[in-house]
């Protein structure tokens, strides 16, 4: 598979990001602590330095640190069963150590000011953040966001809005600095821009064959998660759009032969991104479109109206939606795609990520005529992935989808 | 022309030779241990010995199961599910839901009645309900599973286990041993126990052929298993085999050039 030249820059606007949390050189700006789909906008704006504890977890996870850092979690009372980013972050945390020494040159995980936590993917986040809180001794401040939304009505982002507009208060006192709302606009703004590139980025994938793959994806998502709100973020997606749309113009497929096509529902297996990738090429499959990946296009953020457009944006994540709309966003997309069959990743301690559980793929098979496959695993932990019957489900799952009429080509 | 199929799974290996018509002419079965490949020579110049057959009589060999890309002689590999499917549909010939319990998964197939795969599953990665977990409960209770089967096949009725995992059930049936429980029910509690996580797995909605290890060396599980869908339920012919001769069958079309099997 030939390498995405642009990741080269993405390491750097990485590194000089977590670098700035410890430059010296500068008046030291607070910390927020903040979850991948919480308000970091609103921090960014009050002058914060914005640090992502799940984005700490992807690592631990793809550098397979985890594997050292759960037990001692689990040992701790934090049970195998609970979210593994959080298990691995509190394990690393236990033992003063931190994968972001090696990747990024940096000492320790950046002190935290304050905690600001959304609800709207999982209840965890509020008692991982609550660890942290008393470790540190500052304040842990939640969104709490209705739950499993079908359509989202007015009362639903107005409730959410005014919880984003309560936390200004607080922030100000913490932070020394004024709100000021033509900055979050300026935020919003940029974070918008970069959603729309990202955007444009997974729907590349909709060419054959696809320039990228889901694991492509998920290392170039770090941008849209991390440096998001920020102008860097933007200036990277504008450069790696150009290479991928060089790849789509000469018809170059991230799998050299592709000629299977998946849809990937659910969380990564973090520490198996590698095994993936090389397996599906070996079967000439590409894994071009995932919902995860999707997860941070904000289409609804809007400067104009920028409490209530994330409080729209957010609350409207896949993660947070009814198992009806689920569904018909997982059949929209299995036909954007094109996709002659569908993986979903039952990942054993993200319940909340893992699709498979209420009957959905038996249903959207019934409805589509794509088949699926439930692939048992998890986000960060080794200890529920098992290679060999991946391997074993994989071949034959492929080996299946020759003998049904493909969807894209029937 | 002749062809061969090796399976090399968790617990054994089977070598099957057919020849052109499909017929199986000579196989071979015997534990894998820890040397893949020399376990996959043994047992194919074994078949080969009871087919009558030299080594440059086989056109081509595929091999399948846990150790398939071990396999230093087999020109192609193919998956462990598609071997097994193409050799019930083989022994078959008709639509089916195909039950296969082997030493380390179990898996439930469904084929068209053209033959087609339709779709399969495979146990969640746990001992339970699959052959090595009779083996780990027989070898708790100091027995051989020959010895429960017996036993099992005497109970009135069977005393349950309610555990999904293999070390609580063994706590599970300690327990009723201690408390007296009648002897031949847990054994058949313990059978039962393997059908109903397989059952578990997939709505059953057709003809259900059973193959593998763990059915052809644990006759109450036939029984077991008719009881509880009530319906009839045939044992495939060898099942211990129908992966290795699925493996052989894909020799012989990938030999003769079928389209859909040139991957
Ligand atoms: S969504 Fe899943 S992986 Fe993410 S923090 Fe919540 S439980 Fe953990």
């Amino acid at each position: 598979m030939p390498a995405i030249e642009s990741t080269k820059i993405l390491k750097q606007a990485l590194t000089g990001y977590f670098q700035s949390f410890f430059d010296e050189t500068v008046p030291r700006q607070k910390v927020a602590w903040c979850t991948s789909v919480g308000p970091s906008e609103i921090l960014t704006a009050m002058g914060f330095k914005v640090y992502y504890p799940e984005n700490h977890g992807a690592l631990l996870g793809a550098s397979r640190a985890s594997e050292q850092y759960i037990p001692v979690a689990n040992a701790a009372g934090y049970s195998p069963d609970i979210c593994s980013y959080l298990t691995a972050d509190i394990g690393a945390f236990k033992k003063g150590e931190t994968p972001l020494t090696k990747a990024y040159g940096i000492p320790s995980v950046p002190k935290p000011d304050v905690l600001i936590y959304n609800t709207n993917q999982c209840r965890e986040v509020q008692d991982w953040f609550a660890y942290y809180a008393k470790e540190f001794g500052v304040p842990s401040l939640g969104v709490f966001s209705p739950w499993k939304v079908d359509d989202l009505n007015e009362d639903q982002i107005s409730y959410v809005a005014k919880q984003m507009q309560s936390l200004i208060p607080p922030l100000e006192k913490i932070s020394g600095n004024k709100f000021d709302i033509d900055r979050l606009r300026e935020v919003v703004a940029l974070t918008k821009q970069t959603s729309d590139l990202w955007s444009e980025f997974l729907g590349l994938a909709t060419a054959r064959p696809s320039p990228i793959t889901f694991f492509d994806g998920c290392i170039q998502m770090a941008s849209a998660v991390v440096l998001r709100g920020l102008p860097v973020a933007v200036d990277y997606y504008r450069q790696l759009n150009a290479e991928i749309k060089k790849r789509v113009a000469a018809k170059t497929g991230a799998v050299p032969k592709e000629t299977t096509r998946l849809y990937w529902d659910g969380m990564p297996m973090w520490g198996k991104l590698r095994f993936f990738s090389d397996l599906f090429e070996r079967l000439d499959t590409c894994v071009v479109a995932s919902t995860y990946c999707d997860s941070w296009i904000f289409a609804d953020f809007d400067p104009a109206d920028p409490f209530r457009s994330m409080a729209k944006a957010y609350t409207k994540i896949f993660i947070n939606r009814s198992e009806t709309h689920k569904e018909k966003v997982l059949i929209e997309m299995a036909g954007k795609y094109g996709v002659d069959g569908m993986i979903f990743h039952d990942a054993k301690t993200c319940p909340h990520n893992s699709n498979s559980r209420f009957g959905m793929p038996q249903r959207i098979t019934k409805a589509t005529g794509i088949p699926n496959l439930i692939l048992d695993g998890d986000v960060n932990d080794l200890r529920c992935i098992s290679e060999e019957q991946i391997i074993t489900a994989a071949e034959s799952f492929i080996e299946q989808l020759t003998h049904v009429p493909r969807n894209a080509r029937a | 022309m002749y062809y061969a199929g090796i399976d090399i799974g968790s617990s054994y290996t089977k070598a099957v030779i057919i020849d052109d018509d499909g017929k199986r002419l000579g196989a071979a079965v015997a534990k894998t241990g820890i040397n893949f490949d020399e376990a996959a020579k043994t047992l194919f110049n074994e078949a080969l010995k009871k087919a009558g057959l030299k080594k440059d009589q086989i056109a081509m060999v595929v091999s399948t199961g846990v150790g398939r890309n071990n396999c230093s002689f087999a020109q192609a590999n193919k998956p462990e599910i598609s071997c097994i499917a193409k050799g019930s549909y083989h022994l078959h010939g008709a639509s089916c839901m195909v039950i296969d319990i082997g030493g380390q998964d179990n898996k439930v197939i469904k084929l068209a009645a053209d033959g087609r795969q339709l779709f399969f599953k495979m146990n969640r990665k746990c001992a339970a309900g699959t052959g090595s977990f009779l083996e780990e409960i027989a070898m708790r209770l100091d027995t051989g599973t020959d010895k429960m089967n017996k036993l099992a096949a005497q109970a009135g009725k069977s005393v349950p286990i309610n555990s999904f995992c293999t070390v609580f059930a063994g706590t599970e049936i300690i327990h009723q041993i201690r408390e007296n429980q009648d002897i031949n029910g847990i054994m058949r509690g313990i059978f039962e126990s393997v059908v109903k996580r397989t059952l578990e797995m997939a709505p059953i909605d057709d003809t259900v052929v059973l193959s593998g290890g763990a059915v052809a060396t644990n006759p109450v599980l036939i029984d077991l298993f008719k009881e509880k869908l009530e319906q009839e339920v045939m044992l495939l012919e060898h099942p211990q085999d129908v992966g290795a001769l699925g493996a052989a069958l894909y020799a012989r079309s990938l030999q003769q050039g079928a389209p859909d099997e040139q991957k």
